[in-house]
């Protein structure tokens, strides 16, 4: 079966997904990045070879996230996009028609309103990290609840309780003095829900017009207490989409399937093997002039397959993609008369 | 020996003032990281970026045997009509040895724009005038080649081939001092850029670029932005060039509207100057929307009042004129990573209403 994969190595989580030439989602798996993206991607490879029970040939690979020129080396990629625009195409393939798709992930948010399918306004958030999923998981652990049983207690809540969601400092004491006037454990779990999901609102969709249908995605969709107090704030429904925690994977490889629909080659994949080769990355300060730029370099078997890191870009290997304003399908083969 | 700060191509236009005036100077080392560790440490946390970056371009120059500073002046509401008196007082509690030598606009009386340089330079005021006269068209031309290589780069077919045409431009232009000398210095140089091998049927994004005077023109804190987008075949027209600024007509000959034309612009949505450039960044926004742009970037240094105010403005210009606006804010932050994934789906924001709009 011909295949097109997608690897999305964010901060917290690396997803990667195998999607059928139709767009079904074939195999998908999650793993924790902890801060080495490399040993994250070479062991979802291997999760995701092992969990596959036909033979699958990858034809086409996207990589996004903020380690997408990172992983773009390791896996092979045909094609390295932005998060943003990733996140973007899956929503419009899950959710159709979807005009708003709220996305919180890790250690960032963003806010993206589409129409008729075009992104037409975005906004990211990784400056505060009381929007993020970081805030949660901080508080899960502090209230010793683990992360996955959040929503089940926040659903159980009748109200919230009122916690400041300005600055997760202020949070956690307005948390802990809640808890010592006795509020229930319920209504302070769905009261961070409410206090993270005010925060997002403030920050990210401040006068930007909320339209339906709306998408909510990334890891933090999984807990239904999100999804409760977003509908309670916007008063309108929310859709998580099923594989809302893997949607960036999903629109890197839609995205590597468009690329090699529009320009056809062989695939740059490197494969499943790639998850037992031994890659190295060291740096060197470049020297060349008074910014002294420090230069990553990653290696695999002594050969280097990339460098950059400079401001200059002196060092770099990889080539800088141009904007291609070619309408889709332009050059595509399927659809030549 | 005197200094002055890190601006863009500042260093070439006040280089030939200076040596016309015969006046001993060395600019400050080119602004690096270490120059923003400096100016951080120094400055008051609050301030703007750019007054943290002068700071630190001081400390390197007074470190490297500079021992006088030249700074612009200016009159409110932006903070920066204020800076040369707060890096006095900071570098002085600091223990360096000086003497700060402020130049403001004409605007605020004649003397006190002359003066300063009559008395570093000990030149007479007619001398001054005669120099400056005879500098100001070869600072010009440094943007007028800015200006011709922005409108290039998109188009090169070798990715960099039209930032060596520039600096070699540039150089030929550092180079002339009559008169006739510049006017030539210039043609040669717009014909070097010219000559870069371009693809100029390629179809481009157009991009408007607004906002704070500092931040557009340093390339250290805009995390060289056109370059980047001229790298990936966007065109870049910038709203602000440095002898627009200190050219004492308003006219704006490089960037192409005045004032005063700016000012009647923006009226439907801020009928008065807010200071630095918050009204221009709104009007040259109108503008760049009616001129069918794909789309806008704008840029100002934290905690800066009048592009805060614009940024307030821009959300219902880009509404009602329909023209996508990414906002930066810049600071402290060296990390290219955020403002890249910004850009890189930016642009992909303004591919899609292109196509769009084709099919």
């Amino acid at each position: 079966m011909q295949c097109y994969l997608g690897v999305d190595v964010g901060s917290v989580s690396t997803n990667l997904v195998i999607l059928d030439e139709v767009g079904h989602v074939v195999e998908s798996v999650y793993v924790r990045t902890q801060g080495q993206p490399i040993v994250a991607v070479q062991e979802g490879l291997q999760q995701l070879e092992a969990g596959l029970n036909q033979a699958v040939d990858i034809i086409g690979v996207g990589t996004t996230g903020s380690a997408r020129h990172l992983s773009g080396v390791i896996v092979g990629a045909d094609i390295v996009k932005n998060e943003i625009t990733a996140h973007a195409v899956a929503a419009s393939q899950e959710v159709p028609g979807v005009q708003v798709v709220l996305e919180i992930g890790g250690q960032d948010s963003k806010i993206i309103l589409l129409d008729n399918g075009v992104v037409v306004d975005f906004a990211m958030n990784t400056v505060c990290a009381a929007g993020t999923g970081s805030f949660l998981d901080h508080q899960s652990a502090r209230l010793g609840i683990p992360i996955e049983d959040f929503g089940k207690h926040a659903l159980k809540a009748e109200d919230g309780a009122m916690i400041a969601g300005r600055c997760s400092v202020f949070a956690e004491s307005d948390m802990i003095h809640k808890q010592q006037v006795g509020y229930g454990l319920e209504d302070i779990v769905f009261g961070l829900c409410q206090a993270l999901v005010r925060n997002y609102l403030n920050n990210l969709a401040k006068g930007k017009d909320i339209k339906t249908p709306i998408a909510f995605q990334g890891g933090v969709a999984s807990n239904s207490g999100m999804k409760r107090a977003f509908e309670e704030a916007l008063k309108e429904e929310i859709h998580v989409p099923e594989h809302h925690a893997v949607m960036g994977a999903i629109g890197a490889a839609i995205l590597a399937k468009e690329e090699m629909l529009l320009d056809p080659r062989p695939t740059a994949f490197r494969g499943f093997g790639t998850a037992k080769l031994d890659y190295r990355t060291t740096s060197f300060a470049c020297g060349g002039c008074e910014n002294n730029c420090e230069v990553i370099k990653i290696l695999v078997d002594d050969k280097v397959l990339a460098r950059w890191g400079g401001r200059c870009g002196k060092w770099e290997v990889d080539h800088i993609r141009r904007q291609n304003l070619q309408p889709v399908g332009a050059n595509c083969s399927t659809c030549e008369e | 020996m005197l200094t002055f700060p890190q601006m863009g191509n500042l260093e070439r236009l006040l280089g030939d003032i200076l040596e016309r005036l015969e006046v001993e100077y060395m600019p400050p080392p080119k602004t690096t990281a270490k120059t923003l560790a400096l100016g951080t440490k120094h400055a008051p946390e609050f301030s703007c970026l750019p007054l943290k970056i002068n700071i630190g371009n001081f400390i390197e120059a007074l470190d490297a045997g500079a021992d006088t500073l030249l700074m612009a002046g200016g009159k409110g509401p932006c903070r920066f009509g204020y800076y040369a008196e707060i890096e006095d007082r900071i570098l002085k509690d600091a223990g360096y040895d000086f003497e700060m030598v402020t130049v403001e606009p004409p605007s605020m009386g004649f003397t006190r724009f002359v003066g300063p340089i009559k008395r570093v330079s000990g030149k007479s005021t007619r001398q001054i005038w005669k120099i400056l006269r005879a500098s100001f068209p070869k600072c010009r031309g440094f943007d007028f080649l800015e200006k011709k290589a922005l409108e290039t780069r998109c188009f090169e077919l070798n990715i960099g081939d039209t930032t060596k045409a520039l600096k070699k431009a540039m150089d030929i232009l550092s180079e002339a001092k009559k008169p006739e000398e510049i006017k030539e210095a210039i043609d040669a140089g717009l014909n070097v850029i010219d000559s870069v091998s371009c693809d100029k049927d390629r179809l481009v994004l157009k991009v408007g670029f607004v906002g704070e005077f500092y931040i557009l023109l340093e390339p250290f804190v805009n995390f060289d932005v056109e370059e980047w987008l001229g790298n990936r075949g966007v065109m870049v027209d910038r709203s602000v060039y440095i002898t627009d600024w200190i050219g004492p007509s308003a006219k704006n000959p490089v960037a192409g509207t005045s004032d005063d034309e700016l000012a009647e612009i923006a009226k439907p949505y801020l009928g008065h100057s807010v200071g630095g450039e918050g009204l221009p960044s709104i009007a040259h926004t109108m503008l760049y929307a009616r001129e069918g742009f794909d789309g806008v970037i704008h840029m100002f240094p934290f905690t800066c009042m009048p592009d805060t105010i614009a940024k307030a403005i821009l959300g219902k210009v880009g509404k009602d004129l329909d023209i996508p606006i990414l906002h930066f804010t810049i600071d402290e932050q060296t990390g290219k990573a955020g403002v890249a994934t910004r850009l890189e789906a930016f642009l992909d924001l303004l591919a899609g209403r292109r196509r769009a709009l084709v099919n």
